[in-house]
């Protein structure tokens, strides 16, 4: 063999790309081995009928890391974050919509009062959001060990809650922090329309619904991931983001290697020692840096007899099911949104009227069944980017909520009827939805984890919630993306703080391998 | 699990073994333990008379509530490999391992016996119940666990004259049996399962039936062992045995891996002495890591067995280093009767090259209620205290 790296990548997803690209910038050699044929993972933009494209999985950037576009240089390599900044659009069947901005409301006939507490909630929520974004940059102390630099992790998260918050902001913080999203916004708002749509954020990618704990949690999360940026469609679909991030990488010396499944880590004497290629091809390096799901790593790559059995049993636990599927279209021509202008079909229109209707979605995924009346968050990225679509014609890309991984019955019989609701429930707002509609394409996570790998088709590669949080992600023992298996490390979306384009996990894996070298 | 139980055994305190009706019988004054649920007898008549039926004639134990899994299936081998910290490629069928296993941080869990019936078929026997660490650990692997605790049935047989018995009792080719071997015998229309194994350091086995035939095994064992000194015992006896064995007694010598909540009250195999169970060299096995990591650090812990002066075991005690820094702490002590000393296990918290040769025990003692105190010296003993070549011999004498 003549190839020497210092670093295999496993996986050329966003984190695994942001991972290689500051290795390399660190002087490493590293090369990144994806199983498809173009680098992005999940994060890409994919052609589903001919001439028509979408972003495959996330298509909205909001959490993109600012420090990793700066660091990379992203700008040069071709991100473009020229898209247009768009609101949310709370559809109402009677033509009655909200639209949210990020600092302020209106429509849907809200009084004076609320849209005042809007302002004031954000305000509120954003410096919470404050206290807890430096974290998504930080590998997380480990609670079992007693070493210096651990204690004082802890102690600056503590002090930043205390001291940053002040004693009045602390206490409000650590009443509402284990709190549901569904009895908070009782205590501040008066309009359903808005508390519906506003809980939409907190479960939305999730597999809980707005009255259970925690749902203030990610809603925070999801507000600290994406404090410093507007959310934006990404032009060119989110592929354009992880080409960028690739172009990144190699011109840093990273090499990418497409159409290379690995099939198994390699292990000697309990160390990681390389990769095994589909077909056996072995390739070594001191440090395999895996961007697969917890699961997929442990159990698969690694396989559970490799591990001790606690860690093993632990893998095997993690909430990982998925319950988000993926609905793209190709539409004739823009459909007419009851009372909504046609220049306001460019922005995030979301289906969730109320929080029942969030919890009524919810049940029916408790029961392996699909939504009767799903959540659904759509884009028409076409209006702004005709590079989607041929002139004149448009893509829809929409998240539907909630669609569980181990439907009753399995998916492949159940998809066409999902669609079908699917176009029922839009078409109560677009009345014409039916007639410009014209090819379809559902990715449920069944699909998803086929396509992408992610087990359970979870996009976040399991559950964000407290216990799978932080020095909990994916499980302790191996929360800093160091793995109990000497050589093998964690960079993905698995670890903290987890999914959502942002490139957290892949820039706090090298940076913790970087420093562990020294 | 089992396959039936009484619907109102939860209202018992503990159940009774298959055995119960005939421990009832010789039970002096109600000495009942009760032993991972089940009723055990402490002793019968007097732990003095059974520990010399140990050694000197033939001793019966109701071994039935010993935690009894069966694992089959075509990963079995690896899957044991993977759990316990001793070589399993290296146990033939027919054969009996003693090891051991550890949790992630290489804590020990639990001692117990590994029997392997054929290829693919094992019996892990242990003193804490294991079923739901067995299914963690099964995770990847082809095996089928089952627990047998209720559906087994064992004596342990136990004396210089045990095989006499046996032999006497007509299962030919007893006389064979290597020390850790198994051997099948037809058993009215059941089977008998006999393994030359045992907790005291003697001649002895150890006696498998299905539960229906209990009885019927016991009778017919006491019957053969008349003219050779049978005696049923408790678990007093065989305690000072184990002792003078050399064996530690989980929950008396460490607190299992699993109970333990407080930092550093758990210990690794190392740190019972036990580093001739691990092998680090095999494959992948729980713990591992952490216990390579140890041996390059060194260890927490050492565990030693002392020969202490004076006739009063130092039950509890500290021991100290030159009288002056305490080093640790006694974990088993008993007077040993065969071997006339004062024998004890101490677990020290002294570095691997500590020197060990000005060990003093703080013995406490009472006299018709009042409290005596002795500085008694303790010399590390390395070989069992007790280990005689009848132990090992095959064919054994016909004492």
């Amino acid at each position: 063999m003549t190839d020497r790296y210092d670093v295999l990548i496993i996986g050329a997803g966003h984190n695994g790309l942001v991972c290689a690209a500051y290795l390399a910038k660190a002087g490493r050699k590293v090369l990144v081995l994806e199983r498809s044929d173009q680098p992005g993972g999940a994060a890409i933009t994919r052609e589903f009928a001919p001439g028509f494209k979408v972003s495959a999985c996330a298509h909205i950037l909001h959490m993109l890391q600012p420090k990793v576009v700066r660091d990379l240089n992203l700008k040069a390599h071709g991100l473009d974050l020229s898209g247009p900044s768009i609101d949310t659009i709370s559809l109402a069947e009677d033509g009655n919509h909200l639209t949210i901005r990020p600092q302020s409301i209106e429509g849907a006939q809200l009084n004076e009062a609320d849209k005042a507490a809007y302002v004031a909630f954000i305000k509120r929520m954003e410096r919470f959001a404050k206290t807890l974004a430096p974290q998504l940059l930080k590998t997380p102390p480990r609670l079992a060990s007693a070493g210096f630099r651990n204690a004082m992790k802890l102690a600056g998260m503590g002090w930043d809650i205390r001291f940053g918050l002040g004693k009045k902001r602390m206490r409000d913080f650590l009443r509402i922090i284990g709190m549901n999203i569904h009895d908070l916004l009782d205590e501040v708002f008066e309009s359903e329309a808005l508390k519906g749509a506003l809980a939409l954020d907190a479960v939305l990618g999730t597999a809980m619904e707005p009255r259970m704990p925690g749902t203030v949690l990610t809603y925070l999360y999801r507000l600290a991931g994406g404090l410093k940026s507007t959310p934006t469609l990404p032009m060119g679909g989110m592929g354009s983001v992880t080409a960028a991030l690739a172009d990144a990488a190699t011109s840093f010396g990273a090499e990418i290697r497409t159409a290379a499944p690995v099939e198994r880590v390699l292990l000697e004497g309990g160390r990681a020692v390389g990769i095994v290629l589909a077909g056996g091809k072995e390739l070594r390096a001191p440090s395999v840096i895996s961007n697969a799901d917890p699961k997929t790593t442990f159990l698969k790559l690694v396989g559970a007899r490799n591990l001790e059995a606690g860690l093993a049993h632990r893998i095997g636990n993690l909430r990982a099911s998925g319950r988000a599927a993926k609905l793209h279209m190709v539409l004739n021509s823009l459909p007419d949104f009851t009372g909504l202008r046609q220049d306001a079909l460019g922005n995030r229109l979301v289906i969730a009227p109320s929080r029942k209707y969030l919890e009524r979605a919810f049940n029916h995924s408790k029961y392996g069944e699909f939504s009767d009346a799903p959540a659904i968050e759509i884009t028409l990225p076409s209006i702004a980017d005709p590079s989607l679509a041929p002139a004149g014609k448009h893509v829809l890309s929409a998240i539907v909520q909630y669609a569980p991984y181990d439907l009753k019955g399995g998916w492949d019989a159940q998809r066409d009827a999902f669609v079908e609701r699917l176009v029922d429930v839009i078409s109560a707002y677009a009345p014409d939805f039916r007639d410009k509609m014209t090819a379809v394409e559902c990715l449920t996570p069944v699909d998803i984890e086929r396509e992408f790998g992610m087990t359970g088709g979870h996009w976040h590669h399991g559950e964000l919630a407290l216990d799978q949080m932080f020095m909990m992600r994916p499980t302790y023992g191996t929360a800093q993306y160091r793995t109990p298996i000497n050589g093998l490390y964690l960079c993905g979306a698995g670890a903290h703080p987890g999914g959502g384009v942002m490139g957290a996990a892949g820039h706090n894996a090298a940076h913790a391998i970087i420093a562990g070298d020294r | 699990m089992p396959a039936k139980y009484d619907k109102e055994h939860f209202r018992k305190h503990s159940l009774p073994t298959p055995f119960y009706p005939r421990l009832a019988e010789l039970l002096q004054d109600s000495s009942w333990k009760s032993w991972k649920g089940y009723l055990s007898a402490g002793y019968f008549e007097n732990v003095e008379i059974e520990y010399f039926a140990i050694r000197n004639a033939c001793s019966v134990m109701d071994l039935s509530p010993m935690c009894k899994y069966r694992i089959s299936g075509q990963d079995a081998e690896a899957f044991l490999n993977r759990m316990v910290t001793r070589d399993m490629s290296k146990l033939k069928p027919g054969r009996v391992g003693y090891s051991v296993w550890c949790n992630d941080q290489g804590k020990v869990i639990d001692d117990g016996t590994v029997f392997r019936f054929d290829e693919n078929t094992y019996r892990l026997c242990a003193y804490e119940r294991q079923y739901e660490w067995l299914m963690i650990s099964s995770a990847g692997f082809d095996v089928d666990i089952s627990e047998e605790t209720e559906a087994v049935a064992a004596l342990s047989v136990q004396g210089p004259t045990s095989f006499a018995v046996l032999s006497k009792m007509g299962l030919s080719g007893i006389e064979t049996l290597k020390p850790f071997g198994i051997m099948h015998f037809p058993y009215h229309g059941s089977e008998l399962m006999v393994s030359r194994t045992g907790f005291t350091a003697d001649l002895g086995y150890e006696l498998w039936v299905e539960s229906a035939k209990a009885l019927t095994l016991w009778d017919e064992l006491f019957e053969a062992g008349k003219h050779h000194g049978i005696r049923a015992i408790g678990t007093g006896a065989l305690d000072i045995a184990r002792i003078e064995a050399g064996f530690i007694q989980a929950a008396d010598d460490f607190t299992p891996a699993n109970h333990t909540i407080r930092k550093d009250h758990d210990r690794s195999p190392l740190e019972l002495g036990l580093g001739w169970l691990v092998h680090l060299d095999k494959p992948n096995f729980t713990g591992r890591r952490a216990l390579i990591r140890e041996k390059d650090k060194g260890s927490r812990y050492r565990f030693v067995k002392l020969d202490i002066d004076g006739n009063k075991p130092a039950h509890a005690s500290y021991i100290f280093h030159g009288h002056k820094k305490k080093a640790g702490v006694v974990t088993s002590a008993v007077w040993s009767p065969t071997c006339k000393k004062n024998i004890a296990f101490a677990s020290l918290e002294v570095a691997r090259d500590h020197p060990l040769d000005d060990l003093w025990a703080e013995v406490y003692y009472q006299r018709e209620l009042q409290w005596s105190r002795a500085w008694q010296r303790c010399r590390v003993h390395d070989a069992p205290f007790w280990n005689p070549p009848r132990r090992r011999a095959t064919p054994p004498g016909l004492f």
